[in-house]
C-alpha cells in the first residue's frame, strides 16, 4: 500500500522539512487508481487537441470542405464521397466528430487562459492584502466582498452584453468573475505562513518586501490555490459553455462545445438528438474528468488523511 | 441586533450606490449615451429632445444624480422594443421567475436532505457511496445540456411532458402562477427539476458530510451509549446541528437560483425575468438591461442581508456586534 507507506514518511519527517512532504503527496496521488486514470485521459485529450489537425475527418471551418447535401445526417450514415459520419453532421453538413475535436480545444483553451490569468491576479492581490495588512488589506477585502456577493453567470452574461463576442472578451469576463476566490483563498493562507519564523528572519535581513512576498511566502501558500485553480478549470469550461450557449460567449467563427450545443438545439425538438447530444457528452466527459482530479489532488493535499 | 442590522443596511446601501456608480459609467460615460439609449429609428428632433432630458449637456456629477433621481423614482428608461417603462417589464416577469425558484428550492429540500442523511448514514454501503458518487454529476452537468436532454426524454422521445412555455395560469389577486393548474404543473415540472439539480447535489453533500461529522461527536455516542432509540437520535441529535448551515446554503442558493433560471427559462421558454433579460441582449433593447441589473442588484443586497440575519438568529455563536467576517 503506498498510502501507509507514505503516511509513515511523513510522520517520521519533521514538520519543517517540506520537500518530502510534497512527494508523498505526488506518491499518494500516484497511488490512487482514479487519479492516475483521470491524468492518463487528460494527457490523451491533450494530445488528441494538439493534434485534431491531422486526425479530424474534416476540417469544419472549411466551407469548402463541407456540402449542404449531407446537412443533418445522424450518426453513422455515409457521405456523398464514401466515408461515414460517426457522430452524424449538422444542418451544414459539418461532421460533428471533428467539430467536436476542434470545439474541445477552444473550451480547453478558453477555461486554461482564463485560470491561469485569474490565478496570477488573484494571488497577487490576496498576498498583497495578506502582507500589507491595515487599509490596504480592508479595501481589497471589501472590494472582494462585493465582487462575490453577485453570481458569476450573471456578472459574465451582462458583462458580455455589453462587450459582445469574442474569444479575448469571454476570457476577460471569466477572468473578472473568478479573481476574487483566488485572493481570499491566497489571503487566508498568506495570513498563517506570515506569522512564521521564516518569514521574521527574512525581513530581520532586509529583504525588500516583493522578495518576501514572492521567493518565501508565495511557495508555501501556492498548494491550496493549485487544487482550487484544477477545479475552477472545470468551472470555467462550463461558464464558458453556458455564455456560449446563451449567444454571448465565442463567435461562430469558433465554435466550443457550448456553441454546438447551442446549434442543435433548435433541431432538437424535430429529434436530430446527435447535434447536440454529442458535443454535451464531451464537455461532460471533460468537466467529469477535471472534477475527480481536483477532488483526489485535494484528499492527497489533505493533511488529515 | 438592531445595530447589527443597522450596520448590515449601511453596508447595503453602500454595496448598491457602488453598483449604481459602475452601471452610471458604463452606460452614460464609457459608451455613447445616445447610441445606448436611444433607438436607432429615433428621428433627429427625438434625439434632441433624449439629450435635454437626459441632461447630458450637464457636468457629469450632475448627470449622476440625475440618474440616480429618475432611478429612485423607477424611471429605468423606457423599452426601445415594447414602448414601455423597462422596470414594469421586469415586474410583469418577476412572478414567473420566483415561482421557478421557489418550486426548485422546495425540489432541492425534498430530494437534498433526505438523500444525504442516507448517504450519510449509511456511507460504508454501495447504496451510500453511490449517492454520493452519482452527486458529482449533479455539480458536472452543464445545467443548459441538462435541460435540452430532459427535453430530448420526456418531451421528443417519451412525450409525457410539454417542452416550453408556462401552460394554464391561475391568477390570485391579479398575478398569473402556473402552480394551481394541472397543465401549467406539467409545465413546471422539468424546468424546476432542472434548475434544482446543482443545489439537489450541493445539500445532498452538505448533509452526508455533516451527518459523518456529528456522528462522531461525544453528545451522539452519549446519546447512544443512554440507549435512545436511533432514529430519535437522527431527528433531534443529529439533523438539528446540522440543519443551521444547510439552511443557510439554501437561502444563499436563493440568489444563485435567480442567476441560473436565465439559462432554465432561455431552455425551456419560460417567460421570466431571465428570458426577457436574454432576449433583451438579442434585441439590443439596452435601457431592459440596465433595468434587470440595477433590480437585480437590489434583490440580490436584500437577499444577503436576510441571509446575515437569519443566519445570525439562527447560530447563538455568530457575535452580532461584530463585523461579519
Amino acid at each position: 500500500m503506498p498510502d501507509s507507506v507514505s503516511s509513515s514518511r511523513t510522520r517520521t519527517v519533521p514538520p519543517l522539512a517540506e520537500t518530502p512532504r510534497r512527494v508523498a503527496i505526488l506518491r499518494k496521488l500516484h497511488g490512487r487508481p482514479t487519479a492516475r486514470g483521470t491524468l492518463i485521459i487528460l494527457a490523451v485529450l491533450a494530445l488528441i487537441i494538439m493534434i485534431a489537425p491531422f486526425f479530424a475527418p474534416q476540417n469544419p471551418y472549411d466551407l469548402a470542405n463541407l456540402s449542404i447535401m449531407d446537412g443533418r445526417l445522424p450518426p453513422r450514415s455515409t457521405a456523398m464521397d464514401g466515408h461515414m459520419y460517426l457522430m452524424g453532421t449538422d444542418d451544414q453538413g459539418r461532421d460533428m466528430f471533428s467539430a467536436i475535436l476542434y470545439g474541445i480545444r477552444i473550451s480547453l483553451l478558453v477555461g486554461l487562459s482564463a485560470v491561469a490569468i485569474a490565478t496570477a491576479i488573484g494571488s497577487f492581490v490576496g498576498l498583497l492584502a495578506a502582507y500589507v495588512g491595515g487599509r490596504i488589506d480592508a479595501a481589497l477585502m471589501r472590494l472582494v466582498d462585493f465582487v462575490l456577493g453577485f453570481p458569476s453567470i450573471l456578472v459574465a452574461l451582462v458583462l458580455l452584453a455589453v462587450l459582445g463576442r469574442g474569444v479575448d472578451k469571454v476570457i476577460l469576463a471569466l477572468v473578472l468573475v473568478q479573481w476574487a476566490h483566488y485572493a481570499r483563498i491566497m489571503r487566508g493562507r498568506a495570513l498563517q505562513e506570515r506569522r512564521k519564523e521564516y518569514v521574521e528572519a527574512a525581513m530581520n535581513l532586509g529583504f525588500p518586501a516583493w522578495r518576501i512576498m514572492l521567493v518565501h511566502l508565495l511557495p508555501n501558500c501556492v498548494g491550496p490555490i493549485l487544487v482550487y485553480a484544477t477545479v475552477q478549470i472545470a468551472h470555467a469550461i462550463a461558464l464558458e459553455a453556458t455564455l456560449s450557449f446563451l449567444g454571448v460567449g465565442v463567435p461562430i467563427t469558433e465554435p466550443s462545445l457550448g456553441l454546438l450545443i447551442a446549434n442543435g438545439f433548435q433541431y432538437l425538438l424535430s429529434g436530430d438528438y446527435w447535434i447536440s447530444l454529442f458535443p454535451g457528452l464531451a464537455l461532460l466527459f471533460l468537466i467529469l474528468t477535471i472534477n475527480i482530479l481536483g477532488d483526489r489532488l485535494r484528499e492527497s493535499l489533505d493533511p488529515r488523511r | 441586533m438592531a445595530l447589527f442590522i443597522l450596520r448590515r443596511l449601511i453596508q447595503s446601501l453602500f454595496v448598491l450606490l457602488a453598483v449604481s456608480i459602475v452601471v452610471f459609467f458604463a452606460v452614460y460615460a464609457v459608451g455613447d449615451p445616445i447610441e445606448l439609449l436611444v433607438s436607432p429609428e429615433a428621428s433627429l428632433a427625438d434625439r434632441q429632445q433624449m439629450i435635454a432630458r437626459l441632461g447630458l449637456d450637464l457636468p457629469v456629477w450632475q448627470q449622476y444624480a440625475g440618474f440616480m433621481w429618475r432611478a429612485l423614482h423607477g424611471d429605468m428608461g423606457t423599452s426601445f422594443v415594447q414602448g414601455v417603462p423597462a422596470i414594469s417589464l421586469i415586474l410583469q416577469r418577476l412572478p414567473a421567475t420566483f415561482e421557478l425558484v421557489v418550486a426548485a428550492m422546495l425540489m432541492t429540500c425534498v430530494f437534498g436532505i433526505p438523500l444525504g442523511l442516507l448517504a450519510g448514514l449509511r456511507r460504508d454501503t454501495a447504496l451510500g457511496r453511490g449517492i454520493l458518487a452519482t452527486s458529482v454529476l449533479g455539480f458536472s452537468l452543464p445545467a443548459f445540456w441538462l435541460g435540452m436532454m430532459l427535453i430530448l426524454m420526456f418531451a421528443v422521445w417519451l412525450g409525457w411532458l410539454p417542452a416550453s412555455g408556462r401552460g394554464d395560469t391561475v391568477s390570485v389577486l391579479g398575478v398569473p402562477f402556473s402552480f394551481l393548474t394541472r397543465d401549467g404543473l406539467a409545465h413546471m415540472a422539468m424546468p424546476a427539476l432542472n434548475l434544482a439539480l446543482a443545489n439537489v447535489a450541493l445539500i445532498l453533500r452538505m448533509t452526508a458530510s455533516g451527518v459523518a461529522e456529528a456522528e462522531s461527536q461525544e453528545y451522539v455516542k452519549f446519546a447512544r451509549a443512554k440507549g435512545i432509540r436511533p432514529r430519535r437520535i437522527v431527528n433531534r441529535h443529529i439533523l438539528r446541528n446540522i440543519l443551521i448551515p444547510v439552511v443557510t446554503v439554501v437561502g444563499l442558493e436563493f440568489g444563485q437560483l435567480i442567476a441560473y433560471s436565465t439559462i432554465t427559462e432561455t431552455v425551456f421558454a419560460w417567460p421570466g425575468m431571465g428570458k426577457l433579460l436574454i432576449d433583451s441582449v438579442y434585441q439590443l433593447d439596452r435601457p431592459v438591461v440596465v433595468a434587470y441589473v440595477m433590480f437585480v442588484t437590489f434583490l440580490f443586497v436584500v437577499i444577503n442581508l436576510i441571509v446575515d440575519i437569519m443566519y445570525a438568529a439562527l447560530d447563538p455563536r455568530v457575535q452580532l456586534s461584530a463585523p461579519a467576517h
